[in-house]
């Protein structure tokens, strides 16, 4: 493989339509978008690693309490049961259903696990001031597991099956239910805010 | 291939997936890598067309199946109940919650359904090499990449339930056949979508629609 010659930095092409334009000039806080598709290009913010670094060891807090405390309990004719995310994928493969269980375990545990690691991984050094040791594929794996991690989906996924159990049994939402709401939120923020090209600007 | 005015093609200018640098093409190279993070560039996703078909295929096949077989059956007292996509979202209706039966239907029945059908429609209007509003093909795509990965919550649901092994006297709950279709095509959609490169959508376009908004 050869490598391609670099051309001019303030030049960017649209990954939506392949429109090639050039970068404006500095404008505050504003957000670029392409001239013909509108999709956003580029984002001005000034602060593009301290900010995602936050919310990634916040992020990392909550997980642990959204896997250590229930999601809802459960009583019903004198019996109490509470579920957790762990123990739900469990129970699935006790059920002998494994495809289901690591597609579920993938997607609420390890690829949001993986979000969140590697925002740490990523931006920590990055606010100490130097690149981590393999942050292109960091960089490149925290671009493609965003996509796969869930929690947003399986967030309403505890509410549906909180409602339809309301129906016979009494039903509370556990701390890890509050935990995964603000957990949600948090990853929701971090992961627009993940800026590859700004990135490479500090990097290279 | 053809190229739109003013694209990075037109000029041989190679924009990279990662990092986003526009790197220019040596001339009589069949692989290029980007000069500053060193990932393959290549003008467009290769073989698109074709590959986005084979997951599309592969992801209506499965459609029957994921909502005919139960994603889950609860026994409850002795009485064992099998509940399929469409008679969850019965379920919800009749205990009045329309509200939440309306976001599962739209989720779990209508958005893979619209999803095969919007992206089936994309690839043969590329095929047929239609010219005409390439902004709206692109917001047809657009949509089907956000919303395509809400249909996973059924799944969800039924790994919730499951977990609720100390119930066991009084009600229990086995996930279904269905639940692992139904995963399926949500992955298979999603893959999907992702193989689809929009860029061909403007490829093709008229010029008069190329033309900057402003």
């Amino acid at each position: 493989m050869q490598t391609a010659a670099p051309h001019h930095h303030d030049l960017l092409a649209c990954p939506e339509c392949d429109l090639l334009q050039r970068l404006p000039e500095a404008r505050g806080n504003a957000r670029v978008r392409c001239r013909r598709c509108g999709c956003v290009l580029l984002h001005r913010e000034r602060d593009v690693v301290a900010v995602p670094l936050a919310l990634g060891i916040t992020a990392a807090v909550l997980f642990i309490l959204a896997n250590s405390y229930p999601l809802l309990h459960f009583g019903l004719h004198g019996h109490h049961d509470a579920t957790y995310l762990l123990a739900g994928i469990r129970e699935l493969f006790a059920q002998d259903r494994p495809v289901l269980a690591g597609v579920v375990l993938f997607t609420t545990v390890l690829a949001p696990a993986l979000h969140i690691g590697l925002l740490i991984y990523l931006y920590l050094p990055l606010a100490l001031g130097r690149p981590p040791p393999g942050f292109v594929s960091a960089l490149r794996l925290v671009q493609a597991v965003l996509p796969w991690s869930m929690l947003e989906i399986f967030l309403l996924g505890v509410i549906v099956a909180g409602v339809k159990l309301a129906e016979q049994a009494t039903i509370q939402p556990g701390p890890a239910a509050w935990a995964l709401v603000l957990l949600v939120l948090v990853l929701a923020a971090a992961s627009v805010r993940v800026h590859p090209r700004r990135l490479w600007e500090r990097v290279a | 291939m053809r190229a739109s005015r003013g694209s990075a093609m037109a000029q041989a200018l190679l924009p990279c997936r990662s990092c986003g640098l526009v790197s220019r093409r040596p001339p009589a190279v069949a692989r290029v890598s980007c000069p500053r993070c060193g990932v393959r560039l290549q003008m467009r996703i290769p073989r698109s067309l074709s590959r986005t078909w084979a997951f599309l295929v592969a992801a209506s096949m499965l459609y029957l199946p994921a909502n005919l077989l139960p994603i889950m059956q609860v026994t409850s007292l002795g009485r064992t109940r099998s509940d399929t996509i469409l008679s969850g979202v019965e379920y919800l209706l009749q205990l009045g919650m329309w509200p939440l039966a309306l976001i599962v239907f739209v989720a779990s029945v209508l958005v893979p359904v619209a999803k095969i059908a919007i992206l089936a429609y994309l690839l043969v209007s590329l095929q047929l090499g239609a010219r005409a509003r390439p902004m709206d093909r692109l917001r047809l795509y657009r949509f089907t990449e956000f919303v395509g990965r809400w249909s996973m919550v059924d799944v969800f649901v039924v790994a919730v339930l499951v977990a609720l092994v100390h119930l066991g006297q009084v009600a229990q709950v086995e996930a279904g056949a269905g639940a692992l279709f139904f995963a399926a095509v949500v992955i298979l959609t999603m893959l999907a979508a992702r193989t689809f490169d929009p860029r061909l959508i403007w490829d093709n376009a008229e010029p008069a629609d190329v033309e900057p908004a402003r």
